[in-house]
């Protein structure tokens, strides 16, 4: 019986050795910063996915089989490391490639920029409230 | 039950593997943005790597450990996001 798990540890473990491959190769293989940012972040958060869950599936086997209290606090922290690498990996990658655009750097194969406008607004609003700031201070 | 923890110890070393390849990226990025991007993958990369070793080595810090790690390397991310952007002008 003990045989089981490994039907469902063996392939989430290999999938999350193939998924985070894949995203460390696109880093090397795309051409642009915003290309790498789509295939690295995409790629690491569903192998840490995966990887988390192998470690549960382990847990709860070991939990049903008599383990005791330690695999329950397991399983919730990895739930709770999972959440917190899962809404942190997204936002940092939001902030970066905003950060990306604003520094200068522009999609190296991109046909229409949408966002040149927008953008343009929003930094001029910013030193406004820069510039008031600053006279409140003074 | 040895061979679930050899598998996870083996995939937790090819993950650190893939945290060295990222490590060249991040040596050798042509701009600040890609160099942030590779250490935000190295970081996911040491994550997942801290729960695959956490049910290795039987033990639960490992995983206290990556939450803290967690929010530490999103707070980082942030800043650098924020230097980034603000070297720019």
């Amino acid at each position: 019986m003990s045989w089981m798990m490994y039907v469902l540890i063996i392939p989430f473990a290999v999938l999350s050795m193939i998924v985070n491959t894949l995203g460390v190769i696109s880093l090397y293989r795309f051409k642009d910063v915003y290309m790498r940012m789509h295939g690295a972040t995409k790629c690491s958060t569903l192998g840490a996915i995966f990887a988390s869950l192998s470690v549960i599936v382990y847990a709860v086997v070991q939990l049903c089989s008599g383990g005791g209290v330690r695999f329950t606090v397991l399983i919730i922290h990895i739930v709770l490391a999972l959440f917190g690498l899962l809404i942190g990996n997204s936002t940092s990658a939001h902030v970066l490639s905003r950060a990306a655009y604003r520094s200068g750097i522009l999609p190296k194969f991109a046909v229409i920029d949408e966002y040149a406008e927008f953008s343009k607004k929003e930094l001029a609003e910013e030193l406004a409230d820069a510039e008031a700031k600053n006279e409140e201070v003074e | 039950m040895t061979l679930a923890r050899c598998l996870f110890g083996t995939a937790a070393a090819w993950l650190g593997f893939l945290a060295f390849g990222s490590i060249l990226r991040l040596i050798q990025g042509p701009t600040d943005a890609d160099r942030a991007v590779a250490l935000d993958t190295m970081n996911s990369l040491v994550i997942s790597i801290m729960i695959l070793l956490s049910a290795a080595f039987d033990s639960i810090l490992l995983v206290d450990l990556a939450i803290v790690y967690c929010g530490l390397s999103f707070v980082a991310t942030m800043y650098l996001g924020r230097y980034i952007e603000r070297r720019s002008r």
